[in-house]
């Protein structure tokens, strides 16, 4: 156990493993020390000089965020000589300030407009003419003004630090100092948005949300990013039904305040004016708008129907809708239209690692544990291109705790910066070279291997059996690319497999067969396009559903079209690659549209299913009942927290790795969503390339 | 190169023996070893490390560089025993306003230097060094890249330090024009080949400096001091002074004196007797107003507080302190609130602008000194300026807001009256009295 200390602060004896810094340790003792420069997680600047505390027999105010408490130590965070010096300190910053608050973004929201309110400060003696230097834009999703900087350098260092980019410097100096990209007139790098976010003034601005809106106009939603897998949660900024930005400020959620490039800016997909509005109907051979009642009624007749003559039914899942939704669908698959045949885009061979975990607890990897453990191994995949937080976190370990990060993959990743060691192996591959990791792992403590969908089938067995051998505690991450992903396979959008991985009597026809097929009847297709890139059903007859965001290649196959909505519109919960389930609220509003469940609701209505209430509350109820390792404590979603769904048992060998395909989406791309987001792919480094250095 | 004068009688020169007669080339090796040059390495490779610290702990040498911190002691915080390779640095950004001293002693006596270096190297076990020379001083990088070069020659640096087994490598380090990087930290920055912000201490650089390695830096002039404390002892060397102040120091004279130039006096002799009889007293038979003691940072005495010994601590006791050595002189005509803006506006321009109250204060305190140079302002201004200089002091990052804090708050505190009466007189704008909430601009 650490050593402690104790120290007296504002008159109160707080014990504190040594060192602690003041201005945590003070936190901690529920007394505030105001900062602007100290950042909890990143280096220590001593810049600002707000932090300044007085400290018995210390003749100098010392900085509180560089200063270890120690033993005995007597500090004062209120007295006159403090306050002046923070007051002076605010005075100086405000003195070539442009104080534009009424038009500035961050006007309600502002740390030095806080900090000023606080100390009073309702006069300047500054009557000299301000430095000014204009307003620069660095890329369409990045303004900077350097008048409003106060130069606490945050971004610099959730930019370096935090993310291994470094695009963000300094330059000139004395007062004329200013934050600088790395292109010198523009920046180039993840785009990710991180620096607009920790920036306590309004000196970094968003592209997109620059002098829209007050922060005082608007609801905040607590949501599930859409884009990836990991999860991040994000707070959607509402107004009248629009999003106008998506940022975790409030750091609830899993990720505290990362998001990528796609979370914080690729959400404008939901208002593109290719949304689908209207249901469409095909007539004479054209799809036509028709209104929602006519559009259910022809699809239900069809189904009606094709049920009355024993017709052959395919249903294609999503992964990116909720879980209540995949779970009513397999249900309404399975129980109302008596089938088998379903399935959804497999990105990662989870099943097979669900198969070899039998029996085990503990054995799966939360994106907790890849900030606490003492080491990882990535396989297979572009960490901090196609699992943004999940790089961030392992980056922070090694930041903090100095993790040792191995890495194995095809060519060379960011992750290679730091990794204790990096090898390159085929895709396929990667685990024939364990071997020579074997030593340096054993002599971990613990480790987290993260695999992506190259390595499938037995090598996840051969893994698994690797992990064994090394004597030490081992968890698993198998990485799969979308919001959902690792919900549809718990939920059961398999042919072989239901809720839990449990196996049914007589599997149905997989996605590859459903598409060779050519004698089904109905093809019903949510939230997913596979006809991407000119693939083309078999069965050239079927009558297609297909519920849908945008008139993709699919919706265009369709004959009825049924305009659906977002993960960001709807409420329900999702389950993140590490199989954290989250709650996700409904924020925006896109007219015509319906959630995926309401859909399935009517339609089972209709047909005379008898499926439960489509509610989300009550799905995941029974979810909850009777999905294995989904009893997930409801307070914890309740408070926007993340409780993992860990789902191991007896699975059937069959892990059909063959349908596992990797989507290849890169930081910029998002399958069929990132298509449709102006922003993601307007920023020059779009679309990018995996395994770049 | 005329900086240095022949010897006044008053004058103990120690550092600057070799100077006896006006020259204009430097010192070179041949000339340096046949008058007793590089003895005193060869007897140090023969001391143990301790032994050396040891001995400049007993002379009590001081930092020349302006901070006056003892040298012994910064050598023996070095961890000698630590794995990582150490650094022996050597301060010659030489930027204090009125400094002038380390580019005599690179220019004529580089050798001396090189000496002084591989010594201090020597005690801290040490394998490579650099002189970080300012990139205004292109002659004297010059000099000491020869001198250097030289020394690769004969031995006396490389692999084998003469034969002893040791290896030692020295090399210049041009700066790029930053009075920030003379602050050690901000140096040690600039050599890494970053921006010149000053670290966070601690940790010191005796146990992570130059790329996070136990490094040691001094001054070019403390560096010269070592070779004669290591041949003539300690004892010797502190006895030149006066106790806790040992040896001799240079004086840099500037401004409104007959005899500008470099001087090495014993450390505490009178300063009035230093401007007076070395220096030949004020210029035109004018009468002293003020001096600035130890560079531009320091503040700044009234003719009347002049007469005392100019040694650390009885600077310290004036209020002022003895800096870098450079001795500014303002006659009786001077204008007080001229010398504030120039000095505020070399603050301002200097600020590296890491840290609020410097970044800020420096600025401010520039644009109200060059209102008042200007006859534009009030007595407010006037008090404005003293609250500012005393919100950075103290409070900022590394000591440049203080350098340019104490002479702004010396300044005003002290001619106060002259800068008022001047504002009075302006026919710029007339004075404004009383409070006033807010001024149109």
């Amino acid at each position: 156990m650490a050593k402690m200390v104790t120290f007296t602060i504002d008159g109160r004896q707080v014990t504190v493993p040594a060192g602690t810094l003041v201005i945590d340790a003070a936190k901690q003792a529920g007394i505030d020390i105001p900062a602007f420069c100290y950042y909890e997680g990143f280096s220590v600047q001593a810049a600002c000089r707000m932090c300044l505390v007085e400290v018995e027999k210390m003749p100098k105010l010392q900085p509180s965020c560089a200063l270890p408490a120690a033993d005995g130590m007597v500090v004062h965070t209120e007295t006159p000589k403090v306050v002046e010096a923070r007051k002076s300190t605010i005075e100086f910053l405000l003195t070539n300030h442009p104080l534009d608050c009424p038009v500035c973004d961050k006007g309600g929201e502002c740390e030095l407009q806080d900090m000023t309110f606080r100390y009073g400060l309702g006069e300047s003696r500054f009557l000299e003419i301000k430095h000014h230097a204009g307003e620069k834009q660095w890329s369409p999703l990045v303004f900077y003004d350097p008048a409003r900087c106060i130069l606490c350098y945050r971004c610099i260092r959730v930019c370096d630090e935090g993310l291994g980019m470094a695009a963000l410097g300094l330059s000139y100096r004395g007062v004329a100092a200013e934050i600088i990209p790395n292109k010198g007139d523009h920046l180039e790098c993840d785009e990710c948005g991180w620096c607009i976010d920790v920036c306590p003034v309004g000196a970094l601005t968003s592209g997109t949300y620059r002098y829209k809106s007050r922060p005082w106009e608007m609801n905040y939603v607590p949501a599930i990013c859409t884009h990836c897998s990991n999860g991040c949660k994000t707070t959607l900024s509402v107004r009248n039904g629009e999003i106008l930005r998506a940022n975790n400020r409030d750091r609830s959620g899993i990720n505290g305040e990362f998001l990528c490039v796609k979370g914080r800016f690729g959400f404008d997909f939901v208002h593109s004016q290719e949304r689908l509005q209207s249901p469409l109907v095909r007539r004479d051979g054209r799809l036509e708008p028709a209104s929602w009642g006519e559009a259910l009624k022809v699809a239900a007749g069809r189904v009606r129907e094709a049920i009355g003559r024993n017709g052959k039914f395919a249903v294609i899942g999503s992964t990116r809708t909720t879980n209540e939704e995949n779970y009513y669908l397999q249900k309404f698959a399975r129980q109302g239209l008596r089938t088998n045949n379903i399935d959804h885009h497999r990105s990662g061979d989870f099943i097979t690692l669900v198969d070899a975990l039998t029996g085990r607890t503990g054995a799966l990897a939360t994106v907790n544990d890849l900030y606490t453990c003492d080491a990882a191994l990535v396989l297979g995949s572009d960490l901090a291109q196609q699992h943004p937080l999940l790089a961030v976190q392992l980056r922070a370990n090694w930041r903090h705790h100095r993790a040792a990060v191995y890495v194995v993959t095809p060519g060379p990743v960011r992750e290679d910066q730091y990794a204790a060691r990096s090898l390159r192996a085929e895709a396929g591959s990667e685990v024939e070279r364990l071997e020579e990791l074997r030593e340096q792992l054993k002599a971990r403590k613990n480790l987290v291997v993260l695999y992506g969908a190259s390595v499938k089938g037995e090598a996840v067995r051969r893994l698994v059996a690797f992990g064994d051998s090394l004597g030490i505690a081992v968890k698993y991450v198998c990485l799969v690319d979308y919001a959902n992903s690792r919900g549809a396979l718990d939920m059961g959008l398999l042919p072989h497999l239901a809720p839990g991985y449990r196996p049914v009597e007589i599997p149905g026809m997989h996605l590859d067969a459903m598409m060779a097929a050519p004698d089904l009847d109905v093809i019903w297709v949510v939230g997913a396009n596979p006809l991407e890139g000119g693939r083309e059903f078999a069965a050239k007859d079927a009558f297609v559903i297909v519920h849908e965001l945008f008139l993709t290649e699919t919706a265009q196959r369709a004959d009825v079209v049924l305009p659906a909505m977002s993960l960001y519109e709807k409420n329900g919960t999702a389950t993140n690659v590490c199989g954290e389930v989250q709650r996700t609220k409904a924020g925006p509003k896109v007219m015509g549209t319906k959630s995926d469940l309401d859909i399935l609701g009517l339609l089972a209505a209709q047909l005379g299913f008898d499926l439960g209430v489509p509610s989300h509350e009550k799905v995941f109820e029974e979810i909850r009942r009777t999905v294995r390792g989904y009893s997930v404590p409801l307070p914890v979603l309740a408070t926007g927290g993340a409780a993992q769904a860990a789902p191991c048992g007896p699975a059937p060998v069959d892990a059909q790795a063959e349908l596992v395909r990797p989507s290849d989406d890169t930081l910029f791309t998002s399958g069929t969503l990132g298509k449709y987001s102006k922003r993601l792919t307007q920023v020059m480094e779009a679309p990018g390339r995996l395994f770049q250095p | 190169m005329t900086l240095l004068a022949p010897p006044h009688p008053l004058e103990k020169r120690v550092l600057l023996r070799r100077f006896d007669a006006p020259r204009t080339e430097p010192v070179w090796i041949d000339e340096y070893l046949r008058t007793g040059g590089y003895e005193a390495i060869r007897k140090a490779l023969t001391m143990e490390p301790e032994q050396i610290v040891e001995e400049v702990k007993k002379s009590a040498l001081r930092g020349r560089g302006g901070a006056g911190f003892p040298t012994g002691m910064k050598w023996s915080f070095v961890d000698r025993k630590s794995p990582k390779p150490k650094y022996a640095v050597v301060n010659a950004d030489e930027g204090e306003p009125g400094t002038c001293k380390d580019r005599i002693l690179m220019g004529y006596d580089p050798h001396r230097l090189i000496e002084g270096v591989l010594i201090g190297g020597r005690a801290i076990g040490a394998c490579r060094g650099w002189i970080y020379i300012r990139g205004e001083y292109r002659e004297y990088i010059r000099i000491m890249d020869r001198a250097i070069e030289e020394a690769y020659q004969r031995g006396l640096l490389g692999s084998n330090v003469l034969g002893s087994g040791w290896e030692f490598h020295l090399s210049t380090h041009t700066g790029a024009g930053s009075y920030e990087c003379g602050e050690e930290t901000a140096l040690l920055e600039s050599l890494e080949g970053k921006r010149g912000n000053p670290r966070l201490k601690p940790p010191f650089p005796a146990s992570s400096g130059a790329f996070q390695c136990p490094t040691i830096v001094n001054n070019v002039e403390t560096f010269c001091a070592v070779p004669d404390i290591i041949l003539n002892g300690g004892e010797w060397y502190a006895s030149l002074g006066t106790p806790k102040n040992g040896g001799t120091r240079l004086v840099c004279l500037s401004g409104h004196i007959e005899r500008p130039g470099v001087y090495e006096v014993p450390l505490g002799m009178n300063l009035l007797k230093i401007l007076n009889e070395i220096g030949g007293g004020v210029w035109k038979g004018r009468k002293l107003k003020a001096v600035i003691p130890g560079g531009s940072s320091s503040p700044v005495l009234k003719a009347e507080e002049c007469d005392i010994p100019a040694d650390y601590d009885s600077l310290a006791k004036a209020g002022s302190m003895l800096g870098s050595g450079a001795t500014v002189v303002l006659d009786e005509t001077t204008d007080m609130a001229r010398v504030l803006a120039r000095l505020m506006k070399f603050y301002a321009h200097e600020s590296c602008g890491w840290c609020i109250p410097c970044r800020e204060g420096t600025a401010w305190l520039k644009k109200i000194s060059a209102r008042l140079e200007e006859g534009i302002g009030s007595e407010r201004d006037i008090e404005t300026v003293d609250r500012i200089a005393q919100s950075m002091f103290g409070r900022t990052f590394c000591p440049l807001g203080d350098a340019a804090a104490m002479p702004a708050m010396a300044i005003v505190r002290k001619f106060r009256g002259e800068i008022l009466e001047k504002l009075a007189q302006s026919e710029a704008f007339a004075p404004v009295t009383g409070a006033q909430p807010l001024a149109v601009l």
